[in-house]
């Protein structure tokens, strides 16, 4: 039983079948890569996980609990956090309030009227972002407005922001899509520490066969809405039907 | 990541130490600075406001008297109100007029039923605009951007038509609700002033002081607005300055990711609209205080609008725009408006004849009946070039300064090395 389960879950737009009866487990603390050609129905698939979207049937088990139904804010709460294709920050916020608002919601929950305090006078919410700032090598940009920062950067605080509620799922939807090649490589070494920790499930959605096998545990394949395979990487990398669903029947 | 981890981060130390030094009633630094700046000039209004001697032909642009004042103050916490649910969240209401109405309503209310006394009225104004806004606010922010204006439009126009004419019995409707000697009064004492007051001093209570050809006007009814507007400001200056705060920023800012960190922004944008509501509900109960009439006209989508100007020239999301901007919207109204033909011809004067004409006649439009043309010129030059309102245009200013010190400085510290050699 994994930490994440997912039973037969369809989703339709209009006359197109987006997801068609997919299951898939992710065990703890594992990384789990979920790869496919476009309009495979990868983001759907992330998009139903996350609350974005209600899968027309099937079930989304997260640490015994559905997710169906719940809001965004109160699956985020479960410890499911997730990074977007594009950083999604504060863009108008500086990076320390950036990395302080996700520690608040951690600590606070959802909502709390503390209209009363001052921001730089709690104390453990100002260690927890300055530590995870360090942590990310962002420490020295923590008073920058967020939208003034680097392509990379911006994913760097994402991550952050993300981390510093300890999620136990961590969903990445293309963590280095538009990258230059370090960036790359930097995200790559960011993810493995992340994972060498062993205290948080990874679930990345990538196009980069170069990250996926430097990170993935397992790896299932998804082509037209229906998971192909599930297997270990290097199962995978010869895998007839994958070959298939990337390059077309004429190559096999 | 771990909470475990002891190494303690390079800078840490230094944000330790400021955050050591301490503060007067939880402000800090700049914002110490900045109370004390709008405390003196609420204070020294009547004062600062009369820069020209009574009997000079400048005395008309002088808008040290209470009525004036008064009228500043009050919209000026109208607006500081606006803007924490503006300025902050990015949420532009275009009903907040209906709680101001709303307070007024509920102060005239307190008059006729209990005393004179402004405490009570002021309280219930504050009461009643928060049941108000909850019940507005609730449903309009059920959706957002141009949709959520509308539907506070909406509320606000309905609250305007039914207090003209099915809530005449509240409202008295176009009339206008007043006190009538035959209202029961249950308080009112026998001594007590038949005009609002607070404990016993009444809010025309009016001392001119003649010093030279200048005189000044210190009236009780301006100095307990202006007492009730800082605290107003200090209280939106904690506000700002609040994890609150931050989140109400993070609203306007990336609504999207605040969903996926956890926070659920809708009863931050409810708790925001709830505490301009109040502000504003505040303004209209201390506008009936200093005068007993509460009409529905008050609740009119003109001035909804009014306080939108008000934020957004003198710098919506800045702690001290929204005073500033209702301060000038103000001053071009009730001064602007009183410069004339015959005003005009004055200043003119000297000309010859044929250009004295030409002048008036070009100027006549921007000024008198034609206040409004000049408001909308200054408007669209704000929102052009300084997107920020008065506030940028006041940082843009100080930057340049500082920019020519330092330059100074540097050259200085060139020459003194140059001497020293």
């Amino acid at each position: 039983m994994g930490i994440l389960e997912v039973k037969g879950v369809n989703k339709r737009f209009g006359g197109l079948q987006a997801l068609g009866d997919v299951n898939l487990s992710v065990k703890e603390n594992t990384c789990h890569a979920i790869i496919g050609p476009n309009g495979a129905g990868k983001s759907t698939l992330l998009n139903c996980l996350v609350g974005k979207l209600i899968p027309d049937s099937g079930s989304v088990m997260f640490d015994g609990n559905s997710v169906l139904g719940r809001k965004p804010h109160e699956i985020n709460q479960m410890g499911i956090s997730r990074v977007f294709q594009t950083p999604e920050i504060f863009g108008d916020l500086t990076v320390f309030e950036n990395v302080m608002i996700p520690c608040f919601a951690k600590r606070d929950g959802a909502f709390r009227m503390h209209a009363y305090e001052r921001t730089d006078n709690e104390t453990d919410i100002v260690d927890k972002a300055e530590r995870m700032l360090d942590e990310v090598n962002m420490l020295e940009k923590r008073d920058i407005v967020a939208s003034s920062l680097s392509r990379g950067d911006k994913r760097r605080l994402e991550m952050a922001m993300c981390l510093s509620q300890k999620p136990k799922l961590l969903l990445l939807d293309e963590p280095t899509a538009g990258m230059a090649r370090a960036d790359t490589n930097n995200t790559i070494d960011l993810l493995k520490t992340i994972k060498a920790k062993g205290d948080v499930t990874l679930c990345i959605i990538e196009h980069d066969m170069h990250v996926v096998f430097s990170l993935a545990d397992r790896i299932t394949v998804l082509a037209q809405g229906t998971p192909l395979v599930e297997d270990i990487p290097e199962n995978i990398k010869g895998h007839p039907k994958v070959r298939e669903a990337y390059l077309g029947e004429a190559e096999v | 990541m771990t909470d475990q981890t002891t190494h303690t981060p390079a800078g840490a130390t230094t944000t330790r130490k400021t955050r050591e030094t301490s503060g007067i009633l939880g402000l800090k630094g700049r914002d110490i600075t900045l109370m004390v700046i709008v405390l003196i000039l609420t204070m020294a209004a009547p004062i600062l406001l009369n820069p020209f001697p009574a009997d000079s032909s400048l005395a008309q642009f002088n808008a040290g008297y209470p009525d004036l004042m008064q009228r500043f103050v009050i919209f000026g916490i109208f607006a500081i109100g606006f803007n924490i649910l503006f300025g902050l969240t990015g949420y532009l209401s275009f009903g907040h007029a209906a709680f101001l109405g709303v307070g007024s309503y509920a102060t005239v209310w307190m008059f006729k039923l209990l005393n004179y006394n402004i405490l009570p009225g002021l309280v219930l104004s504050v009461i009643v605009a928060a049941l108000f806004s909850v019940l507005i606010g609730y449903i309009s922010l059920r959706r957002s951007g141009i949709y959520f204006s509308i539907l506070t439009l909406a509320f606000a126009q309905m609250s305007f038509a039914l207090a003209y004419s099915v809530l005449t019995p509240i409202t008295n409707g176009e009339t206008g609700l007043q006190v009538y000697t035959s209202d029961p009064q249950y308080l009112q004492s026998a001594g007590a002033p038949d005009m609002p007051h607070l404990f016993g001093v009444t809010m025309r209570a009016t001392e001119t002081i003649e010093i030279g050809a200048w005189s000044f006007t210190f009236n009780f009814g301006y100095y307990v607005c202006a007492i009730i507007m800082l605290a107003a400001f200090y209280m939106a200056i904690r506000i700002f300055r609040s994890p609150f705060g931050m989140m109400l920023r993070a609203v306007k800012s990336n609504q999207q990711r605040l969903n996926y960190t956890g926070v659920n922004p809708r009863p931050y944008t409810l708790a925001a609209f709830v505490i301009s509501g109040m502000y504003a509900g505040l303004a209209g109960g201390l506008m009936a205080s200093m005068d007993p009439l509460a009409g529905a006209e008050r609740m009119q989508w003109t001035a909804s609008g009014e306080v939108v100007l008000m934020t957004i020239l003198g710098g919506a999301g800045t702690l001290i725009g929204p005073v500033l901007g209702a301060g000038l919207i103000k001053y071009f109204e009730n001064i602007f408006s009183k410069i004339n033909d015959g005003v005009l011809h004055q200043w003119f004067a000297f000309m010859p004849d044929g250009i004295e004409d030409l002048l008036v006649t070009i100027v006549h439009p921007f000024v008198g009946k034609g206040w409004h043309l000049t408001l909308g010129l200054m408007f669209m030059l704000v929102v052009i070039f300084l997107p920020g309102g008065l506030v940028e245009g006041g940082q843009r200013i100080a930057t340049v300064f500082r920019r020519d010190r330092k330059a100074t400085n540097v050259e200085d510290a060139a020459a003194k090395k140059r001497n020293a050699k």
